[in-house]
């Protein structure tokens, strides 16, 4: 078997541990952390393909800077929200925050 | 290239590994720890896959600037040293199944394209374009893998970037615009983020 399919099946794995993990963690930062295994799995699909694909060498690594630059940005709101929500409720659990409707 | 594919799969057991226990703890503390060693973990994936810049970065960024984010959320919002949010027996096994559905669908359709692809490949161009097929898939000499200098003069549009051959004219790929707005969009997060984290006075507590 070529051993792109082994890169795949561990990115898949990532993702369905992050989503499994948004869904079941009750703690905000649970959740952002189920959010940093899905773009880690996406970036594991990134390089592997950038690695074993021609003509996506350059593509994927550049791909996988932005997603890791945007994970960082995305980490930096979503805690700054947090800490904002636990200043005023005094609880991080995402079941308490049913006023955040859009 | 045998010790390459052992080398792999001891690192993706360990990544793996720590992601289930990432998911399975209900301490927060011990989450993030599982988390630093899965990112750890995917750097080194990263340095197995020859892509050392983006590995250096994972680690500088991920590991060093991430994680430090999210540990500190997690120490300012303990309500105590061990924060325990329980997830009743139903909603796990509702997600068990649920995580264990998605991961089956996402593995067989990654193998049946897999095996699929060479057949289809047949039908239509015959043997000789599914051979070709097949070698396009095969994995690059290390040696000529992008380096840092590459990786920098796609980014800044310098010309000196990998060639591209369109439309019968040489020219170069450059990420010049993305690279301008992705530091645009850091520069808004910066501020965005100081902007709603920043210390508020309670109301009812004397200034």
């Amino acid at each position: 078997m070529n051993p792109l399919y082994g890169f795949l099946v561990l990115g898949a794995l990532l993702f369905t541990c992050g989503v499994v993990c948004m869904a079941t963690k009750r703690n905000a930062i649970g959740v952002l952390i189920g959010v940093e295994l899905v773009l880690n799995g996406a970036n594991i699909n990134f390089v592997a393909f950038s690695r074993y694909q021609p003509g996506f060498e350059l593509e994927g690594m550049i791909f996988a800077l932005f997603v890791i630059v945007m994970a960082a940005g995305e980490a930096a709101v979503a805690l700054a929200i947090v800490l904002n929500f636990y200043n005023n409720h005094a609880t991080v659990d995402v079941d308490s925050a049913e006023e955040l409707k859009g | 290239m045998e010790l390459q594919i052992y080398i792999f799969w001891v690192l993706a057991g360990l990544t793996g590994l720590c992601a289930i226990a990432t998911v399975v703890t209900q301490n927060s503390v011990r989450s993030a720890t599982w988390l630093l060693f899965t990112l750890a973990g995917t750097s080194a994936i990263f340095f197995l896959l020859g892509a050392d810049l983006v590995g250096a970065i994972q680690l500088l960024v991920y590991v060093g600037g991430t994680m430090v984010l999210v540990v500190f959320g997690v120490m300012l919002t303990a309500q105590g040293p061990f924060i325990n949010m329980k997830t009743s027996g139903a909603e796990w096994a509702i997600s068990m199944f649920a995580g264990i559905a998605l991961f089956s669908v996402l593995c067989f359709g990654t193998l049946a394209y897999n095996e699929a692809k060479p057949k289809a490949v047949d039908v239509a161009g015959g043997v000789a374009a599914s051979v070709a097929a097949e070698a396009k898939l095969q994995p690059q000499n290390p040696s000529d893998s992008h380096n840092s200098v590459t990786i920098g003069q796609a980014l800044m549009g310098s010309g000196l970037g990998p060639m591209h051959q369109r439309a019968g004219q040489v020219t170069a790929t450059h990420y010049l615009l993305p690279f301008e707005i992705v530091s645009v969009h850091l520069l808004v997060v910066l501020i965005g983020a100081a902007y709603l984290a920043r210390a508020k006075k309670r109301k009812g507590v004397a200034a």
